[in-house]
């Protein structure tokens, strides 16, 4: 019997939706805004404000896939930056600093997921604790900002990759280059990695399974736990990497570092079209739906809504219209499919 | 065993791991230090005579986060989720809260309950919206309140105006310390109204029982006639009566409103409230007892951390270790290994019993 395929899954269609929106959206602020949104410089800036945020996304997307939830990334996150900058300060090398974010990372994915899948404890429960230990910590190590005095890193920190053929003409003739951060492009392969992986890989594909239906995974012959262990343990990886980004990026520890981080990342990966009952996601989307999120503060602020609690409101309307859109979509094909 | 004793035995279980919990820091704080629970009885600032001590702080301190932590058991029941924008709709019916009050020239008791039922419909209506979200749109309730959580606190910025206005009457004072004449503090009062409220409601109505089915098979419950929509819409709604009187109670205590840091994070200790008391944080069974005493395990933990000098700021870190281990204690499969150590130990004995009567 011959089945007509169906022209997208759900993952593609919620993405694409994304996407449209953003190109939508921006090509808007381009007409009617004009000014920075005219330069390329302005999607680089973008980016290079919110690689970490980019790479914690990505983790949670893995991790909302396999069905569960961290909200521990946006404290890890915070600790590495901490611990590195406390680090390097003390005379530290810069590999070794590296090897300390991706281990603190790994430390706090391996519990995570010992505990949620070994244990069978509410991941919610469990990433909070870690969010709390993490933030914690990043007290008991420092209260007050540290400013990182490493000079290797700092030399690197300046690195920029500039690219004059995206750059404008200042107002005095000269010609400014596009620049963009070596964190931009960490966070680019982490997207692609997390991408690759999510496709070709078996692995991936039992997260897809794992969050789509526990128990015809496990008939299926998959190791749930182990499977939901390796989500936890990714999204405990990107965010050492996401830390380490984060202190290239500001240069500096502190305490309040990435704050909220887990719900901006929670809510670019809603926004990407992840659904957080598992088993529907993609990390193209999760990139979308962080740059969204952070252009839309970027259109607030540029529009001359200057006080804060705009970026907020404004960043609640567009959430509630995209979960609405999901959740409308969703059901509509859900019917059409029944009948 | 009858079915009746089972069950009940089945329901006392789940109250364990919070009175393990509450022992445990009782043993530990008497070891450290005996008169950590000392209680006096004091004549404050005001006149009044009134009990002080750290146990009576503990109660007290919990008493937002008590209330909060009953509203919560009930939409974790019903809908299998939480909803993590309590913190921010608190500053929102706190913020109109004050702004009635101030608005008020002689500020009377009918002023202070219409300031509170202002509130409370403020709170229930952002309450129905995102049950209305939960219940019409399934949207996870986390996604779904996700929202208001992002939004919330500068909407309670708006009412205000921006600034952080103070309320100075001796009603709101009464209502956020001690009654004249009363020693005990009135948040507690207010708790053991709540809970009281709560506990006739499950009596003599069928919502407890229908937010249960609900929770545990939505599909059955739906096709038992009962509402399924309209009873998660009202655990939103009930939630944000909650709300509404934590908030109140956290401006009297005050005499404040600080739209940024007013009850900042307590969504997260709320749930952590409810799971502590043994509900799944998946739905179905609840137990509003349970998130109580819950609330008291966070509170007397935070205030032992204090009473031995671990800085505000760092107490997360300690928090986070004991919720670990208490969660592990809790966790199926740790319960499972128990159950299987105590099952050897009486199937060893009816065996051994059965040898002696000679079956």
């Amino acid at each position: 019997m011959e089945r007509r395929r169906e022209p997208f899954t759900d993952t593609q269609l919620l993405m694409t939706i994304t996407i449209g929106i953003f190109i939508a959206m921006y090509a808007a602020a381009m007409i009617f805004l004009r000014g920075g949104f005219l330069r390329t410089q302005q999607i680089f800036d973008l980016l290079n404000d919110n690689a970490p945020l980019i790479i914690v996304a990505c983790g949670l997307t893995v991790v909302m896939i396999g069905g569960g939830i961290d909200i521990s990334v946006g404290g890890v996150t915070s600790l590495v930056v901490m611990s590195c900058v406390l680090y390097l300060n003390g005379n530290g090398s810069g590999p070794v600093s590296l090897l300390l974010a991706l281990g603190i990372g790994l430390a706090f994915g391996t519990l995570h997921g010992l505990l949620v899948s070994y244990l069978e404890i509410q991941p919610f429960i469990v990433t909070l604790a870690g969010m709390f230990f993490a933030r914690g910590m990043t007290t008991i190590l420092s209260v007050n900002p540290q400013k990182l005095t490493h000079e290797g890193l700092n030399a690197l920190r300046s690195v920029k990759i500039e690219i004059p053929w995206l750059g404008y003409v200042a107002k005095n003739g000269n010609l400014i280059p596009g620049r963009i951060e070596l964190g931009v492009v960490v966070a680019l392969l982490c997207v692609i990695a997390v991408f690759l992986l999510l496709r070709f890989t078996r692995l991936g594909r039992n997260f897809y399974a794992l969050g789509g239906n526990q128990q015809s995974a496990l008939m299926l012959g998959i190791n749930v736990k182990r499977t939901r262990f390796m989500t936890y343990l990714i999204s405990g990886l990107l965010s050492g990497i996401a830390g380490y980004v984060f202190m290239m990026h500001t240069g500096a520890g502190n305490a309040t570092n990435a704050a909220g981080a887990e719900m901006n990342a929670i809510a670019s990966s809603i926004i990407g079209g992840t659904l957080l009952t598992g088993g529907v996601g993609n990390v193209i989307g999760t990139f979308f739906g962080t740059l969204t999120l952070t252009t839309i503060k970027k259109i607030v602020v540029t529009s001359g809504l200057k006080d804060p609690w705009w970026q907020s409101i404004t960043t609640g309307a567009m959430l509630l219209f995209f979960i609405v859109l999901q959740s409308v979509v969703l059901s509509q094909r859900g019917k059409r499919k029944a009948r | 065993m009858t079915k009746a004793a089972r069950r009940k035995r089945g329901g006392a279980g789940q109250l364990l791991i919070p009175l393990i919990a509450i022992a445990l820091l009782v043993i530990f704080n008497l070891i450290r230090d005996p008169s950590f629970f000392s209680i006096e009885i004091k004549t404050n600032n005001t006149g009044n005579t009134v009990l002080a001590g750290n146990l009576v702080s503990i109660i007290n301190g919990a008493s937002e986060l008590a209330i909060l932590a009953m509203g919560m058991t009930l939409v974790t029941a019903a809908c299998g989720g939480q909803d993590i924008s309590v913190g921010a709709a608190a500053a929102i019916a706190g913020s109109v809260f004050v702004r009635i009050i101030r608005g008020a020239a002689p500020v009377t008791g009918g002023t202070v309950i219409l300031a509170f039922l202002a509130c409370c419909l403020v709170a229930m209506l952002f309450g129905a919206f995102n049950g209305m979200l939960v219940a019409i749109f399934r949207i996870q309730p986390m996604i779904a309140t996700l929202i208001l959580y992002t939004c919330g606190r500068s909407i309670a910025y708006w009412i205000n105006g921006g600034a952080t206005p103070t309320i100075d009457t001796p009603i709101t004072g009464a209502i956020g310390s001690f009654i004249p004449g009363i020693p005990v503090p009135t948040p507690v009062l207010i708790v053991a109204l709540m809970a009281l409220l709560f506990t006739l409601a499950f009596r003599f109505t069928t919502l407890g029982l229908y937010t249960q089915a609900v929770g545990i098979n939505q599909s059955s419950a739906r096709l038992n006639g009962i509402n399924t929509t309209m009873i998660k819409l009202l655990s939103f709604v009930i939630l944000g009566v909650c709300v509404s009187v934590s908030g109140s109670i956290g401006v009297c205590r005050l005499g404040l409103i600080n739209h940024e840091t007013l009850l900042i994070d307590i969504e997260m200790d709320t749930i952590l409230a409810v799971a502590i008391g043994g509900n799944n944080l998946g739905g179905g069974k609840f137990k509003i007892s349970g998130s109580i005493l819950g609330a008291y395990v966070i509170q007397m933990l935070t205030i032992t951390l204090y009473a031995m000098k671990v800085s505000s700021t760092d107490v997360k870190a300690y928090k986070a270790v004991v919720i670990i281990l208490l969660v592990v204690i809790g966790s199926p499969v740790v319960k499972r290994w128990f159950a299987r150590m105590t099952g050897n130990l009486r199937s060893g004995r009816l065996a051994r019993t059965a040898a002696k009567e000679g079956v």
